[in-house]
């Protein structure tokens, strides 16, 4: 009766069950190790940035601002504002476009030749180093007003973001069921009823995994910053006019000669990098893959 | 091979008088035309000049092999084929007098006078009450006790009112597959549709659902035009009074349901309604 298992799944070749264990042995074995080593500079940075930030921390750090070169005391509340100010405005700026042009490209004209070319220019622009993103703001923003300001660093994160959300945004809608657009079409709804009420709903969680995964990768950025909205030792108090930011603080102040300044840089950056695992910890829970 | 016009009579002597309501002509015999229809996916001809008068508040069955173009015809009738790149059709089919192409036509006035349930159950992930409201909803009507008063009426159409009525704001994700076809169905008849089309229907069904949707069909009849798709020749013999043949993308044979399977007219009819190729 029974069929026979055993026989079914042995080589056919007849090659000795033994090697193929061993070899299997080793391979996995193999693969634990390399994969435990790359958690070793991970870890070890976690582990610095902890113990050098951990001391500075805390609740002044949030609320002050910084001391004056050689001067002690006081925090960075200035910096984690700007950030916080900066990646609002590049949010504001690159969460619109990005899910427009998605829901443009994959919902409305998935074959046109527009379509190709947007797809084709932001999967260009994911791998274009953030730098040119901040020389671009500069030369666009900065340059005709004349002023380093928060919009300028804003524009600079946006154009660093907005690929990463209209492409995860696209993959979002790719992964609604057509059996849901087939049936608002059968009942009568015109394509933006159906996009509205039903693609987008659905979508909607992983379109958010992105826009956190956006937000993490702005709040970290330095480079688009830099010389867009430069730094500031004061409270952002508009949005033309300098402002700091955790990045930029940390790296103008590792590089002073003073022990406070240097011991800030390193509490910044424990801040900077919960932030950012924070959003990205929270990115993944709010993508629960549900129902499909 | 060509397609013979049947002139087609319906018999008297079907169980249930036919009553008729003062929207149709009694005995309209081409409520939907199909005139020498034609349709292409790019360069593909799917369907070679389909001739076909389908009368009112019938149950039509299309049977024939796979992919002899039945999904395809029927998703003509609210022109759901359009939404696919590159096709085109040539000939006409009309509806009640009206070319469905005709460009005053606006294609979601169409869709919502033609209720569609399709072979995959596909309720929307909202609860059981907002998919039967959606077609509501999107024709701009927002008033909470036509809601309820439809949701109510469409649920005891579809026969399922008396298992949902605890829960019509659960999701309707949790219904088992039997009733979430007939939520679809539901949900197809909640913008008061003249026909209702349904591809494949039960095919995901186990045979006790099945007999429950067939048991709606035959029930439906009375306010719709239904025509189903089916590869099951019990089904099409049990629910319907007319059947059309297809086979390659012509339409071989159309007649009282009776007639295709007792005394099939064309050969290849019989071949396939006796298991002989398929
Ligand atoms: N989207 C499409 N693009 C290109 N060709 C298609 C498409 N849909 C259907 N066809 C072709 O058109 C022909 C008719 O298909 P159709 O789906 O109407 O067949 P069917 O009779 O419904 O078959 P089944 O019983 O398998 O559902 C087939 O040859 C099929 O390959
Ligand atoms: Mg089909």
């Amino acid at each position: 009766m029974k069929p026979k298992p055993l026989h079914f799944f042995s080589s056919p070749k007849g090659e000795t069950s033994f090697f193929r264990l061993l070899r299997n042995r080793f391979l996995t074995g193999l693969c634990i190790a390399l994969s435990l080593l790359t958690l070793v500079p991970l870890i070890s940075i976690v582990i610095l940035v902890i113990r050098n930030g951990l001391p500075l921390l805390s609740m002044n750090l949030f609320s002050q601002l910084p001391p004056a070169p050689g001067l002690e005391g006081g925090g960075f509340g200035n910096a984690i504002m700007g950030t916080l100010v900066m990646v609002g405005i590049s949010l504001l700026l690159a969460v619109p476009l990005g899910v427009f042009s998605a829901v443009y490209i994959n919902e409305y004209a998935p074959v046109s030749p527009v379509s190709s070319a947007v797809r084709f220019v932001a999967k260009l622009l994911t791998g274009i180093p953030s730098i040119i993103c901040g020389v671009f703001a500069f030369a666009a923003v900065v340059m005709t007003s004349h002023h380093f300001s928060a919009i300028a660093g804003g524009v600079a994160l946006a154009i660093l973001i907005l690929p990463i959300i209209l492409l995860t945004t696209e993959q979002a809608l790719m992964g609604v069921s057509s059996a849901y657009r087939e049936a608002s079409f059968g009942v009568g709804a015109t394509a933006f009823q159906t996009i509205w009420r039903i693609v987008l709903p659905d979508a909607m969680p992983a379109i958010m995994t992105g826009v956190m995964l956006a937000v993490s990768r702005a709040a970290g950025e330095t480079a688009p910053v830099l010389f867009t909205a430069l730094f500031s030792q004061n409270w952002i108090t508009s949005v033309l006019e300098p402002t700091a930011s955790l990045s930029v603080l940390i790296y103008n102040f590792a590089s002073l000669p003073y022990a406070y300044h240097i011991k800030l840089a390193w509490s910044a950056s424990l801040v900077l990098v919960t932030v950012v695992t924070m959003t990205n910890i929270l990115a993944q829970l709010i993508f629960s893959p549900k129902h499909r | 091979m060509s397609t013979e016009e049947h002139p087609i009579q319906i018999p008297n002597s079907t169980a249930r008088p036919l009553e008729l309501t003062d929207d149709f002509s009694p005995g309209e015999t081409n409520f939907i035309k199909v005139d020498n229809f034609k349709f292409f996916y790019g360069k593909k001809e799917a369907l070679h000049g389909i001739n076909l008068e389908i009368p009112s508040r019938r149950v039509i069955s299309f049977i024939g092999p796979s992919g002899c173009g039945k999904s395809t015809l029927l998703r003509n009738f609210n022109r759901m084929n359009e939404l696919i790149p590159g096709v085109r059709h040539e000939g006409d089919i009309t509806i009640h007098g009206t070319s469905i192409f005709d460009p005053s036509v606006e294609v979601i006035a169409l869709r919502r006078r033609i209720g569609m349930v399709f072979q995959k159950s596909n309720p929307f992930p909202m609860s059981i009450y907002e998919n039967i409201v959606y077609p509501l909803r999107i024709a701009g009507q927002g008033d909470r006790s036509v809601h309820d008063e439809t949701v109510e009426r469409c649920l005891c159409s579809a026969a399922l009112w008396d298992e949902v009525k605890d829960r019509l704001h659960d999701s309707a994700l949790g219904l088992s597959g039997g009733q979430m076809q007939r939520l679809c169905i539901a949900r197809a008849i909640a913008s008061s549709p003249e026909i209702l089309l349904m591809d494949e229907p039960c095919s995901a069904l186990d045979p006790i659902a099945t007999a429950k949707v067939e048991e709606l069909i035959i029930e439906l009849k009375k306010d719709f035009t239904i025509v189903i798709v089916t590869h099951n020749m019990q089904q099409a013999s049990r629910v319907s009074e007319l059947t059309a043949f297809f086979y390659l993308g012509n339409l071989v044979e159309f007649d009282e349901t009776r007639k295709i399977f007792t005394n099939p007219s064309k050969l290849q009819t019989e071949e396939y309604i006796t298991g002989r190729f398929g």
